[in-house]
């Protein structure tokens, strides 16, 4: 795709470019036509002191900026500058970026296919494949889920056994693959009384310190309320929809009542990205064994 | 003027040659600050002195308010010596100088405030922005006007720097902060995408070459030749290397987005003028240094021309390693390491603030009265003291940007990245050390200055001085 609009536009970027750096060359020849007076000053005397010699310029000066030209006008020649003008060598710095890429990408294909063959879990065994691992997962995943993977406010912890989308090998190919959205909708429509009281019942299911009353007219509002939707009457939570389980000791968003107040009310989004198109299903394949073994250990 | 004869204006080179040392003192300690928090992250205290907002505060405060104010009473001092007349302007001049203060006082409370356009070197909000075209247009008033009314027939080359840096500078400054307010402490820019990144960066580098390189210039060119009593080696190099500089330095922008989505052609065209560069960028250090030739003996006991002479040869190292990194593939390692940080301060801290130093000294003395400063020794400790400090900066930041760009480029067999950014950081520590510690003996050596100028200030006699006519010539 041109870069210009129109085609007075490439041949303005062509003209200017070739007179300012041809320019500067007729501008030294000119300039070293000039009468010199080695060691004698212009006859121009400011504030006293301040003189000039008439001394032409040094040789070797010159020359390292007629080089400096030339160099110019040869990269032009065969590199992308003047315009439209592809260069004769074709060079183009999208194009080295692809050829490098898939260099590299044939040189390593025979080892990443080896893995893709096996099963995830038996990649998960093999030492050389873990450290292959790791170091992917220290370039695309430690940003969120920490260079320990355990997780921060928001970002699930790896290293447990706990699966909000789920802990078999092709569920979490897919949620590295194709991402995951996860929705707790807001209900602030059920008012403060309400939210506390539910807020302590979830307490309640994890063995946390609750008021039991509170929890007791919570677990009414909690089946009523549609909570059971997602989260199950055992609220044990739903895989398929990356509803949590509330009955375990695992809390992404933390477990303190205002938390959980602010979680209800106003509801919680999160997003994991979609990796397949950016690393591909070998990559991915290799960091889905890698989790699997995070939670093996 | 009834029997009183016209006087240089010497009150506003005072003011500006004072703020000099002072503002140095403020955005150097800014400078040692940030790079102690960076060792030592837990520096970082609360939103406002973190190193986020601290950094704008410190690259603004050096090139605006220190290396403004030098530029400012250099300048103002050269064209009235070298015009042989007063400045012209009347209040227009202390005008430039109480409103260049008021924007350096605005820079250091709005960006701790977080108030920022988030535009490098110009992060100042819009505002101010307007307050800056006014001061930079009474300047150009001011100075041009004084060139206007001069004695002397011919302009001194120096002046020819410092006209063609006031000239960029208001070019610079209004076309890249072309932008749309939303409050009072909120504007975004008029441009978009790659087109703003380009004209962010043109604005970028030209100032580097017009506010860094053009105006530190043009002190050169007056100050060298003074004190070293010797005729400028070469008046046809410097017409040349004058008019290839600033013609040149216009297109050099687009080396600081190599291999992004600016177009190919235009980073080429870029990287080419920035090579081109190379040679007229020298002809200053040329015609600096050669015009001791000669008199190399006064290199050994004048601290000032020490600091001179130096300078120049920090810009010509800088201006050689400028194009060398403006090469695509050496871009490729060199570019978001440390090796721009160092390169960057091999100019700020060997050129310009050296050479700014050297012009003070000369000044200081002459401003309050007095013959010379108040200890040459003082003077020569801080030039020792400054080049150890900048030579520290400088071969740390190289060492820790070749390594940051070997680490984040190193492949495992299986392709992955063999270092995670992390580790780079990590390997970083011991440089960002050492160039603290540059940093701090900068700073150090200042403060010795900032001494050293509080004694040559007291008990000083100051007096007003003649204009005094010009040599006659063309005889």
């Amino acid at each position: 795709m041109s870069d210009f609009v129109s085609q007075f536009w490439n041949l303005y970027v062509i003209v200017i470019v070739l007179v300012s750096v041809v320019g500067c060359w007729v501008f030294l020849l000119l300039q070293s036509k000039a009468t010199f007076t080695p060691g004698v000053p212009t006859g121009h005397v400011w504030d006293e002191t301040l003189e000039e010699y008439n001394n032409p310029m040094p040789k070797w000066w010159s020359w390292l900026f007629v080089i400096t030209v030339i160099f110019a006008l040869v990269y032009l020649a065969l590199y992308p500058g003047l315009g439209n003008f592809k260069g004769m060598l074709g060079w183009t710095s999208a194009g080295q970026h692809t050829v490098e890429v898939a260099k590299m990408d044939a040189a390593v294909k025979p080892l990443y296919d080896k893995y893709l063959a096996m099963d995830v879990k038996a990649v998960a065994g093999d030492k050389q494949a873990m450290e292959m691992g790791k170091r992917l997962y220290l370039t695309y995943c430690m940003q969120c889920h920490g260079a320990d993977a355990r997780g921060a406010k928001g970002f699930p912890n790896l290293t447990d056994s706990d699966w909000q989308w789920g802990g078999e090998s092709t569920q979490i190919v897919e949620t590295i693959s194709a991402g995951r959205m996860g929705v707790m909708p807001p209900h602030a429509q059920l008012g403060g009384e309400t939210i506390k009281d539910l807020a302590n019942y979830v307490r309640s299911l994890s063995g946390l310190p609750h008021d039991a009353v509170r929890a007791g007219k919570g677990q009414t509002a909690f089946n009523e309320a549609g909570c059971v939707g997602c989260h199950g009457v055992d609220a044990h939570g739903m895989q398929a929809l990356g509803a949590p389980n509330l009955t375990d000791k695992i809390w992404l968003y933390g477990s303190s009542e205002a938390t959980i107040i602010e979680t209800i009310t106003n509801g919680r989004t999160n997003k994991m990205p979609a990796w397949k198109d950016f690393l591909g299903d070998a990559k991915v394949h290799l960091l889905a064994a890698y989790v699997t073994s995070l939670s093996a250990k | 003027m009834s029997g009183t004869q016209t006087t240089y204006n010497d009150k506003v080179v005072r003011q500006f040659a004072f703020m000099t040392v002072i503002w140095g003192i403020v955005g150097m300690l800014v400078g040692v600050i940030i790079a102690a928090q960076l060792v030592w992250p837990e520096l970082n205290i609360g939103p406002w002195l973190h190193f986020g907002r601290l950094r704008p505060l410190h690259t603004n405060a050096v090139i605006f308010a220190f290396g403004g104010s030098a530029l400012f009473a250099t300048s103002y001092w050269c064209v009235q010596r070298t015009s042989h007349a007063r400045l012209w302007g009347g209040p227009l001049v202390p005008f430039t100088f109480w409103g260049w203060q008021l924007i350096i006082v605005l820079a250091a409370l709005s960006f701790p405030l977080g108030i920022t356009t988030g535009k490098e070197y110009a992060e100042l909000e819009w505002p101010i922005d307007i307050l800056i075209t006014l001061v930079w247009v009474a300047y150009a008033l001011v100075f041009f006007g004084t060139i206007a009314v001069r004695k002397a027939s011919h302009i001194y080359v120096a002046n020819w720097f410092y006209g063609a840096f006031i000239i960029a500078i208001a070019l610079l400054h209004i076309f890249n902060s072309m932008e749309m307010p939303v409050t009072l402490t909120k504007s975004y820019s008029m441009y978009a995408g790659v087109q703003d990144a380009m004209v962010q960066w043109w604005y970028g580098h030209n100032a580097v070459g017009f506010f860094l390189t053009a105006g530190f210039l043009g002190m050169m060119y007056y100050f060298v030749p003074k004190q070293a009593g010797r005729p400028v080696y070469s008046y046809r190099l410097s017409v040349v290397h004058f008019w290839a500089l600033i013609f040149t330095y216009m297109w050099a922008g687009p080396h600081h987005l190599h291999y992004t989505a600016l177009p190919d052609w235009t980073q080429s065209v870029g990287m080419l003028f920035s090579l081109i560069l190379l040679a007229p960028s020298w002809g200053g250090m040329i015609n600096g240094i050669m015009t001791l030739s000669g008199a190399w003996h006064k290199l050994r006991d004048d601290p000032i021309l020490k600091f001179l002479i130096t300078s120049l040869s920090f810009y010509g190292m800088s201006t050689f390693e400028g194009p060398m990194m403006s090469i695509k593939t050496v871009n490729a390692l060199s570019h978001y390491t440390d090796w721009t940080v160092g390169h960057v301060h091999s100019g700020a801290l060997g050129w310009v603030a050296m050479v700014s130093i050297g012009a003070m000294y000369y000044l200081l003395p002459r401003l309050f009265g007095k013959k010379e400063m108040y200890s040459t020794s003082l003077v020569t400790a801080h030039f020792w003291i400054a080049t150890i400090g900048t030579v520290l900066y400088i071969a740390s930041m190289w060492i820790a940007g070749v390594m940051q760009g070997l680490m984040w480029r190193a492949v495992n067999a299986d392709g992955t990245l063999a270092y995670s950014f992390v580790e780079s950081v990590k390997g970083s520590y011991p440089f960002w050390a050492i160039r603290w510690l540059g940093g701090v003996l900068f700073l150090l050596g200042m403060l010795i200055m900032a001494y050293n100028m509080f004694k040559t200030m007291a008990g000083g006699k100051i007096q007003d001085v003649p204009v005094i006519a010009p040599a006659g010539h063309h005889a």
